[in-house]
């Protein structure tokens, strides 16, 4: 059984994010680039399935030499290797654009199973892999919780607000990883080392048959700005009864944000 | 040219899908276009009357029992049919669960362009929308230049506003064929009669500070007599004391409630992505320092094992 998984470079959640001078993209410069956090549980979930079967986990990326790095964070949890569509322009592309380089290279890799994050925490896009998935023709399910690999099909708990569908998918198919689905783990130094070796094969677009035109984006950032600065309000001083009872007060009548009270 | 807003429902209309109603209606007026929606589920007929005053030109309710749940396959599948058949050039969602997966599903098919869990929506000759990226650290301006635009718009945060009372004209059709490859065996509702994190107007969350699971319940009757939710850091998540549906941050929940409570928060930037567009925070932290302070609208510097039942008493006064 062969098992992609998606991966994308981020940088680091703890980061301080800058906008750049040009008022529409971020500024680069002192970042720490990641593995995105969803992408770590995706990754998890396939290794997991080889060290229970004969498995082979390809990790799949697509963007510059830079994406090459992040691809070792995952064969370092123990991804066999790697390939990543590589070109300058992808690093434009939209989420359009860059699932149709993904779903470029998979197609021809005999795939029975992908897995991506739920979604990547730069842009917060939520489509490159239901895109992909589509692109492939093969059915998917976004947010799971859960998987069981069953004979030519899958059970998976996918999450929705306040419950769950456990559901039955025949595969190919392609799933997102949400939180619950596992704790990624810490690569240990002589995996990390041992990444180095594993393979990335590289592919251009042309490999894939993509034309940069294919890949053009349909949307245009236009500015970017910080949202709301969030100004520290009032510490209430007193004693606790005294706090409390001019909290409630301030929230029922200035603020109106209480409204149902049920004793 | 016209707009199609897909409608979602659990049984009945979700509020999301009034919002979304709302915003087309909103965004019809300023570019011209009709707009007219579309349902997919089992028996909604009647759901058509709360549809009144969106100036939604017709309703496409597609009604079949093997439509009632979620199906990407079977949502997909119609939907994009009637963006052809009524050339629809811009399609609005919602950025739920299960509305993000039908929109980046629909978008894959349809090789649009979309922008997902918007919270600002204008047009310029083209859909304008605000979109926040790196969990909410920053906020995008973004101009979707394509004929074909799609975006989902971020629940709980657009305002639903009727103008007249004109409904819209309905037009039932019956399931397409269409294969359908994933089964839904189970549908599980977690805890029944509790308000979703995701949708609640009012959060409760706890962190680290609550030391352990039990004080939880403690959290969740404050919770219950505001009619709200619990939510959680991360650190009571890994912690074990509460499940991972109710984190709240940069890989939890975004919520935008009117007010959040962070009890036993210290406030990490992670934290901070998931709850900063709340509409009023309040912080109880016995840490004066805790960064949480710096972006609460009100704070209580305290033990919370002290201020929390006196939170609750006080309540108790209200509603007596
Ligand atoms: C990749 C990544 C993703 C992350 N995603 C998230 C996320 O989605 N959500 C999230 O929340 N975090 C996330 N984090 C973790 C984040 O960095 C913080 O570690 C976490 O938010 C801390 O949780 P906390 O505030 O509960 O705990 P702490 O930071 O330990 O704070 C506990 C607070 O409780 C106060 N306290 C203690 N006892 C009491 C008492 N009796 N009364 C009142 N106050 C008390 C203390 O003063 C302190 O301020 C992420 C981290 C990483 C690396």
């Amino acid at each position: 059984m062969k098992i992609a998984v998606i991966v994308k470079r981020v940088p680091d959640t703890a980061s301080v994010i800058k906008i750049g001078p040009d008022n529409k993209s971020v500024e680069t410069d002192g970042l720490k680039f990641v593995l995105s956090p969803y992408d770590e549980h995706a990754v998890e979930q396939a290794v997991q399935l080889a060290e229970k079967g004969e498995c082979e986990v390809v990790v799949v990326s697509a963007g510059g030499e830079e994406c090459k790095e992040t691809m070792r964070m995952a064969l370092a949890m123990g991804a066999d290797s790697g390939v990543l569509v590589k070109d300058d322009a992808i690093t434009k592309a939209t989420g359009k654009g860059v699932a149709i380089c993904l779903a470029g290279a998979l197609k021809d890799m005999g795939v029975d199973l992908i897995f991506a994050g739920k979604q990547a925490v730069d842009d917060d896009g939520s489509q490159v892999a239901e895109r992909v998935a589509e692109l492939l023709n093969i059915s998917h399910a976004s947010v799971i919780n859960g998987f069981i690999l069953g004979e030519g099909k899958v059970e998976v708990v996918r999450e929705i607000e306040g419950g769950s569908y456990n559901m039955e998918i025949p595969l190919p198919a392609l799933f997102t990883a949400q939180k619950g689905l596992n704790t990624p783990r810490y690569p240990k130094l002589p995996n990390i080392m041992k990444a180095k070796k594993k393979e990335i094969k590289e592919l251009s677009l042309a490999d894939i048959g993509v034309s940069e035109a294919d890949i053009t984006s349909g949307l245009e950032v236009t500015s970017m700005e910080y949202p709301r600065e969030r100004s520290g309000g009032r510490v209430l001083e007193g004693d606790t009864p005294a706090r409390v009872a001019e909290l409630v007060n301030i929230l029922k009548e200035d603020e109106k944000v209480i409204y149902t009270q049920r004793a | 040219m016209s707009i199609l807003v897909i409608l979602e429902q659990r049984g009945e209309l979700r509020s999301c899908a009034l919002e979304a109603a709302s915003a087309a209606a909103a965004l019809g007026k300023k570019a011209g276009l009709d707009v007219n929606a579309v349902l997919v589920g089992r028996s909604l007929e009647s759901q058509a009357d709360k549809l009144a005053g969106f100036n939604i030109k017709k309703l496409f309710l597609y009604d079949d029992e093997k439509l009632e749940n979620y199906s990407n396959d079977a949502y997909v599948g119609i939907v994009k049919e009637l963006v052809g058949e009524l050339s629809a050039t811009v399609i609005i969602g919602s950025a739920s669960f299960l509305g993000k997966e039908l929109c980046a599903s629909l978008a894959g098919r349809l090789a649009c362009e979309l922008a997902q869990d918007v919270i600002g929506l204008d047009w310029d000759g083209a859909c304008v929308v605000k979109k926040p990226v790196f969990a909410g650290k920053a906020i995008q301006e973004i101009k979707l230049t394509d004929s074909l635009q799609m975006v989902s718009l971020r629940p709980n945060l657009f305002t639903v506003e009727t103008d007249g009372d004109a409904k819209p004209e309905v037009e039932t059709r019956s399931m397409p064929e269409l294969s359908i490859r994933t089964v839904i065996k189970d549908i599980v509702r977690a805890s029944e009669g509790k308000i979703d994190l995701s949708e609640a107007r009012i959060v409760v969350s706890g962190g680290r500070g609550l030391g352990g699971p039990e004080p939880f319940a403690m959290l969740q009757e404050l919770a219950d007599q505001l009619g709200g939710a619990i939510g959680a850091s991360r650190a009571a998540v890994d912690s074990g004391w509460i499940d991972h549906t109710n984190q709240v941050g940069q890989t939890g929940k975004v919520v935008t409630p009117d007010l959040y409570i962070a009890c036993g928060i210290s406030g990490a930037i992670q934290h901070l992505a998931g709850m900063r567009t709340s509409k009023i925070i309040v912080a109880i932290n016995k840490d004066a320092d805790a960064p949480i302070f710096k972006i609460a609208d009100y704070g209580i510097v305290g033990d919370l094992f002290e201020v929390v039942p006196a939170l609750k008493e006080e309540l108790g006064k209200l509603a007596g």
